[in-house]
C-alpha cells in the first residue's frame, strides 16, 4: 500500500471539472505519471501525478479540500 | 558558470531587490518578497544583498550545478538534499560541479530564496533582474524558470561552510500571523462597525494570493457610508475615482476580501484601500501559506515607524553575524 502526497498546499480536487467523473475510482489501475487530481494555489491548477504505480484504492480527502503540501491525498493497493 | 535546472518548481523566478523608480508608470518594483530572507541568504554565500537569487514558492526546483560554489536557502522551512543528504537551511554549504539540489515537501512558511556565491547573471532590465512575468521583463527571458533552462552565475568565491543566520534573527509568522496596518485615505468610506469588524474579524490567506497581491477572506462583509457617486468612479460603493495604489496599501473589490498589493501589484485604480500593511511587516506575508489564519492589527505612524527601525536592525545584526 503506498500514499500519494500532495506536492503544495492549495486545494484539492478529484475531478477535471465539476461536470466530469473524478480522474481515477477504486479499482482502477494507476501507473507512473497518471493524474489522480488537480491542486488549485495562486489562480493555477496544477496537475497531480502518481510517483507510484498500482491500483486505486481511494481519495483520502474529499472534494475541494484545502490540503498541506505533503499531505496524503490518495491510496493505492 | 551555470546552474541547469532539472525540475522548475511551481513559479520559481529570478529575483533581486526590485527595481523601484517606475510604479508610477506603471510598472512594479518587483523583487522578493520576503527581503529579510532574501538578503540574508547572499549574505551567507558572501554576496552583495542586492545579487539576483532564486525564489521559489510551495516547492522547490531541482537544480544542477555547473562549477563549485557556496549555495544557501533561506526563508520557508523545506527539507533540503544535496545528491540525496540532507543540507540545513539558513546555512551555507558547498557545491561540486554535476551535483543536484532537491527539496522535500514544504513545512512552514511559503517561499525559499536560493543564493548562488557570484549571483545569477542574467541582463537587466531596468536596473534589475527580477522577474515581472506579466511584462515579460528581467529574470530568465521574462518568465519563470523552467526545466532544461541553463542560468548564467556571475564570478564569486566560494566562501566557508556552516555559516549561519542565529535563529533570533529569522523573522517567520506567528498564529496566527499578525499584520500590523496605517489606516488611509479612505478609511472614512466604510462604517464604523465595518472599521472596527476588519480589525477584530478572524481572517485566512486565500488560495489566489500570490506576487500581485495577497488575498484574505473569512471576515464579514464590509458596509460603505452612503454617498452621491463620484464623476468617474463606479457604481459599486467600494469604487473611487481612479487614484494611486501603494505596496502594501489593501483594497477590498465589493466590501468583500481585503487584498494587499506586494511586489508585482498594479500601480492604480478604482477600488478605495482602507490603508496599509506597514513595510515592515510585508516580509512576513510572502512567507503565508494559503488557509493560514491572519489578523490585522490597527497601529499609528510612530509604532509603524518603530517596527521599520526594528526590521533595519534586525538586517544590521543579521550582517554583523555573518561579517
Amino acid at each position: 500500500m503506498s500514499d500519494i502526497q500532495s506536492p503544495l498546499p492549495g486545494t484539492f480536487y478529484h475531478k477535471p471539472s465539476p461536470e466530469e467523473p473524478p480522474f481515477k475510482a477504486p479499482g482502477d489501475a494507476v501507473a507512473i505519471g497518471d493524474q489522480i487530481g488537480l491542486i488549485e494555489v495562486m489562480k493555477t491548477f496544477i496537475a497531480v501525478t502518481a510517483d507510484i504505480a498500482g491500483t486505486f484504492k481511494g481519495y483520502s480527502v474529499d472534494d475541494a479540500t484545502p490540503v498541506t503540501a505533503g499531505a496524503v491525498l490518495a491510496e493505492l493497493d | 558558470m551555470t546552474l541547469e535546472i532539472i525540475k522548475p518548481g511551481l513559479a520559481t523566478t529570478i529575483q533581486d531587490l526590485g527595481r523601484p523608480g517606475y510604479f508610477h508608470l506603471g510598472i512594479p518594483e518587483g523583487g522578493a518578497m520576503d527581503r529579510l530572507a532574501f538578503r540574508a541568504a547572499n549574505l551567507l554565500v558572501g554576496n552583495d544583498e542586492g545579487a539576483a537569487g532564486l525564489e521559489a514558492v510551495f516547492m522547490g526546483p531541482e537544480i544542477k550545478f555547473g562549477a563549485e560554489m557556496s549555495v544557501a536557502v533561506t526563508g520557508a522551512e523545506m527539507p533540503m538534499f544535496l545528491d540525496g543528504e540532507p543540507r540545513e537551511t539558513w546555512t551555507s554549504f558547498t557545491v561540486k560541479p554535476g551535483q543536484v539540489l532537491s527539496f522535500g515537501f514544504l513545512k512552514t512558511g511559503a517561499r525559499i530564496y536560493i543564493a548562488i556565491s557570484g549571483g545569477i547573471d542574467t541582463p537587466p532590465a531596468l536596473g534589475s533582474r527580477s522577474t515581472y512575468p506579466i511584462g515579460a521583463l528581467g529574470g530568465f527571458e521574462g518568465r519563470a524558470i523552467a526545466a532544461g533552462d541553463v542560468i548564467p552565475v556571475g564570478d564569486g568565491s566560494v566562501v566557508a561552510e556552516g555559516r549561519v543566520v542565529p535563529d533570533a534573527l529569522r523573522r517567520r509568522p506567528g498564529s496566527p500571523a499578525e499584520l500590523r496596518v496605517l489606516t488611509g485615505l479612505y478609511w472614512h468610506r466604510l462604517t464604523e462597525k465595518s472599521q472596527k469588524a476588519f480589525f477584530e474579524d478572524d481572517w485566512v490567506v486565500a488560495p489566489e494570493a500570490d506576487r500581485m497581491g495577497y488575498r484574505f477572506r473569512g471576515g464579514q462583509p464590509m458596509e460603505f457610508v452612503d454617498r452621491p457617486q463620484p464623476f468617474g468612479a463606479g457604481s459599486d460603493p467600494s469604487n473611487i475615482v481612479d487614484g494611486c495604489y501603494s505596496y502594501g496599501s489593501i483594497q477590498v473589490p465589493g466590501g468583500l476580501e481585503p487584498i494587499v498589493l506586494h511586489r508585482d501589484a498594479v500601480s492604480g485604480g478604482g477600488y478605495f484601500t482602507l490603508g496599509a500593511v506597514i513595510s515592515a511587516d510585508m516580509d512576513l506575508i510572502g512567507q503565508l501559506q494559503p488557509n493560514t489564519p491572519v489578523k490585522f492589527k490597527r497601529v499609528e505612524m510612530d509604532e509603524a515607524l518603530a517596527a521599520r527601525a526594528e526590521r533595519k536592525t534586525m538586517i544590521s545584526e543579521i550582517r554583523q553575524s555573518l561579517s
